[in-house]
């Protein structure tokens, strides 16, 4: 037999706590071990109790459980928190060009945990496969675990019982009972029972000599609105891995220059980057602050966006049209269609160009013309003045002398520039060659006629650009307002009920609420007191 | 609600969450659908040559070409030019296409370097390394070996020597 029969002739399924049609609990209950039944779920069986032959029911009984779900919530909270022992690799804080870069930052960097850390992967833990399929598990263990307990309590609420069976009502936290007041007729003491509930918001079920009151049912589905939110923001979360969903990328754009964004057909110029500091007189208190130092107020870079009409071929020469401009400012990026801009870096006063100014020594340091030398992109040829030129032979952005005593640049960054040149006066037919290297300039020949003359250089800003596309993010906002009203419903209304029913001459009154007992017992204290009964409410210690 | 249809609701619903899950794993494993990797086509890009003009890869269809991803201030690259130039000289005239695409350096500084290793291949200037990126090059060098049909049969991490580029390039030509 999988099913039991209760007394009142009813057939409930295997798992009911409480007959479905009487209230009746189908174990004997007394005191200790043998209490009476949990009202959480109304005593229904919860449904994956119900039938476990099949592989596919036992599968959806594991998930089913509670427990189940308790432990993946745990395993995921100590993932997550291992996960921020050491910085994930996209924010170790220096570049990591190649693979073996990074396993030296950690390794060099947090000494033999960092290279367990590394090479267990959970450098990547966020993005492991691992974490993917518990946030899965998770999402698995939040929709069967729902659904196995809110349609059977659905079910339960939806017809509310009536004539519960008198073991129901005493099993109740809040049970009371009475004589009936000689003189009062049944009848006329339902009438007023009900009456005075309706007046507290009671919606009220009537049938021969029973009475049920009941409100805030809705606050008992709460836990699984919030369920539904959580679920949705866990589907956000997934969604973000399909192609095209969600883009984060992080350019550095020097002033005046527009660089690609990678994967993507647009472009971005920055045409100047600022910060801006708090004035004295702006901070509401006299800070002691060192000499040169000052408080940041805004970091802003005033931006273009283009599109390349050209992008079918990438690294083809593009044609931009601009499709916005406009400051950029932490926490205020710039926008274009799912497109988003955000200040995410800096670095201020790089070296951009260096200037000379090109002086004939023979004549008294005669001042010729100026001659500029862009580090990112340095002219071949420069016509100082009519008749002198100079032409750059030789660029080693990053200078060192190599091993076979040459210079040789150590990266295509301009970290120390070293230029030669060649001096041209057409007219003297002179030819004089030279080297600026660390602030200095080395003239080839000891006794030259012309020299350069060191000038302020020109500093740029670089600006680090956040360039982000989230389709997911309404549907992961939305999961969390959903997740929200859930908590609300569940938290700040009660589903409460009272029960009244007249057998035998006696007045039995019970209650239950889902919280706030409190509350409840002073609400059925005030029906009580209405109708002149004379009962006082007491919580039954043994439920 | 019966028996068969319990069985029914709860396979589509499992069957859904299976599918789920396959998907987390699958882009969990695959981090980026859109990497150049061996087997798949080659993307195509054009960019300006040091010599002037443009070069678009896909112009190379019907030669094998050898794409080698090279910077000045390499070590390995400066030592593999000399092998790349002679191992061009030895293919050209059998389909063999070499192209040596400079990662964001300027013409001044990248003309006296191929002067001074006498390399005739062509050689493009990726000035703000989209190509680079496209590619997902990590360290340099790195060479992509491509069939006449476009296809990346094979990437070459490191310092090439001439024997090595003989035996890849023998696969590679039309």
């Amino acid at each position: 037999m999988d099913q039991r029969k209760c007394e009142c002739g009813h057939t409930n399924p295997i798992g009911t706590l409480l007959c479905e049609s009487c209230g009746k609990p189908l174990e004997a209950f007394g005191e200790g071990q043998n209490a009476f039944p949990d009202m959480r779920y109304e005593g229904m069986a919860r449904r994956s109790q119900t039938y476990t032959t099949k592989w596919i029911d036992k599968v959806w009984n594991f998930f089913s459980s509670v427990k189940v779900a308790i432990g993946i919530i745990l395993v995921i909270l100590i993932a997550c928190a291992i996960g921020t022992i050491f910085p994930q690799q996209q924010y170790i804080p220096v570049p990591v060009p190649t693979e073996q870069d990074v396993a030296r930052f950690y390794s060099d960097t947090y000494g033999t945990l960092g290279r367990f850390y590394y090479e267990l992967g959970l450098h990547n833990l966020y993005s492991s496969w691992w974490f993917a399929t518990l946030l899965v598990l998770l999402g698995t263990s939040l929709v069967i675990c729902s659904l196995d307990r809110a349609i059977p309590l659905y079910k339960a609420l939806n017809k509310p019982r009536l004539n519960q069976h008198k073991s129901f009502l005493k099993g109740q936290k809040v049970f009371a009972e009475t004589n009936l007041p000689e003189g009062t007729r049944a009848e006329e003491l339902l009438e007023a029972s009900a009456a005075a509930m309706r007046k507290k918001g009671y919606r009220i079920f009537a049938a021969d000599h029973a009475l049920l009151g009941e409100k805030g049912r809705f606050s008992r589905w709460g836990p699984y609105v919030n369920h539904i939110g959580l679920i949705l923001f866990l589907l956000g979360v997934l969604l973000r891995n399909v192609p095209g969903f969600y883009m984060d990328k992080y350019v550095w754009v020097r002033e005046g220059e527009t660089v690609p964004i990678p994967d993507t057909p647009y472009y971005v110029k920055n045409v100047a980057y600022h910060t801006e500091y708090w004035a004295k007189e702006e901070l509401p208190v006299e800070l002691e602050l060192e000499e040169g130092f000052a408080i940041p107020k805004s970091y802003q870079t005033d931006a273009v966006l283009y599109l390349n009409k050209n992008a079918d071929i990438p690294g083809a020469p593009p044609d931009l049209v601009e499709l916005a401009s406009g400051p950029i400012l932490v926490n205020h990026p710039m926008q274009y269609e799912e497109l988003s801009l955000y200040q995410s870096g800096f670095q201020e006063m790089q070296l951009g160009a260096l200037n000379f100014t090109l002086v004939d020594l023979k004549e008294g340091n005669r001042e010729i013309g100026p001659v500029k030398l862009d580090l990112f992109d340095p002219p071949k040829e420069i016509e100082v003045a009519a008749g002198y030129k100079v032409r750059v032979l030789d660029y080693f952005p990053d200078f060192k002398m190599g091993s076979d005593g040459k210079p040789i640049t150590q990266s295509n960054l301009p970290n120390n520039p070293m230029f030669t040149l060649e001096v041209i006066a057409e007219e003297k037919n002179i030819s004089e060659k030279m080297a600026y290297l660390q602030g200095t300039v080395i003239t080839q020949k000891k006794d030259s006629r012309y020299g350069l003359k060191i000038e302020m250089p020109d500093l740029i800003d670089i600006t680090g650009l956040n360039v982000r596309v989230d389709k997911a993010l309404p549907l992961i906002y939305f999961g969390s307002f959903v997740f929200m009203v859930g908590v609300v419903m569940g938290f700040f209304w009660q589903h409460r009920r009272i029960w009244v029913q007249i057998q035998e001459g006696k007045v039995l009154i019970a209650a239950h609420t889902n919280k706030n007992w409190y509350g409840l017992r002073q609400e059925l204290q005030g029906v009580l007191d209405q109708l002149n009964l004379p009962v006082k409410v007491e919580e039954n210690s043994k439920a | 609600m019966n028996k068969t249809n319990r069985v029914y609701i709860r396979v589509a619903i499992l069957g859904v969450l299976l599918v789920a899950l396959v998907f987390a794993l699958y882009s969990s494993f695959v981090k980026d659908p859109n990497a150049v990797k061996e087997g798949k086509a080659a993307p195509n890009f054009s960019l300006e040559r040091l010599d002037g003009g443009q070069l678009a890869l896909a112009d190379l269809r019907g030669k094998g070409v050898v794409l080698n991803f090279w910077g000045t201030w390499c070590e390995p690259c400066k030592k593999e030019m000399p092998a790349l130039q002679k191992q061009y000289e030895v293919f050209k005239d059998k389909g063999l296409e070499v192209i040596g695409v400079n990662i964001a350096e300027s013409p001044i500084t990248v003309e006296p370097f191929v002067q001074q290793f006498g390399v005739e291949f062509p050689i493009l200037l990726d000035r703000q390394s989209q190509i680079t990126k496209l590619y997902r090059i990590g360290p340099i060098p790195t060479t992509f070996f491509i069939s006449p049909e476009g296809t990346v049969k094979e990437i070459f991490i490191g310092q090439l020597n001439e024997a090595t580029i003989a035996s890849k390039v023998e696969k590679i030509l039309p």
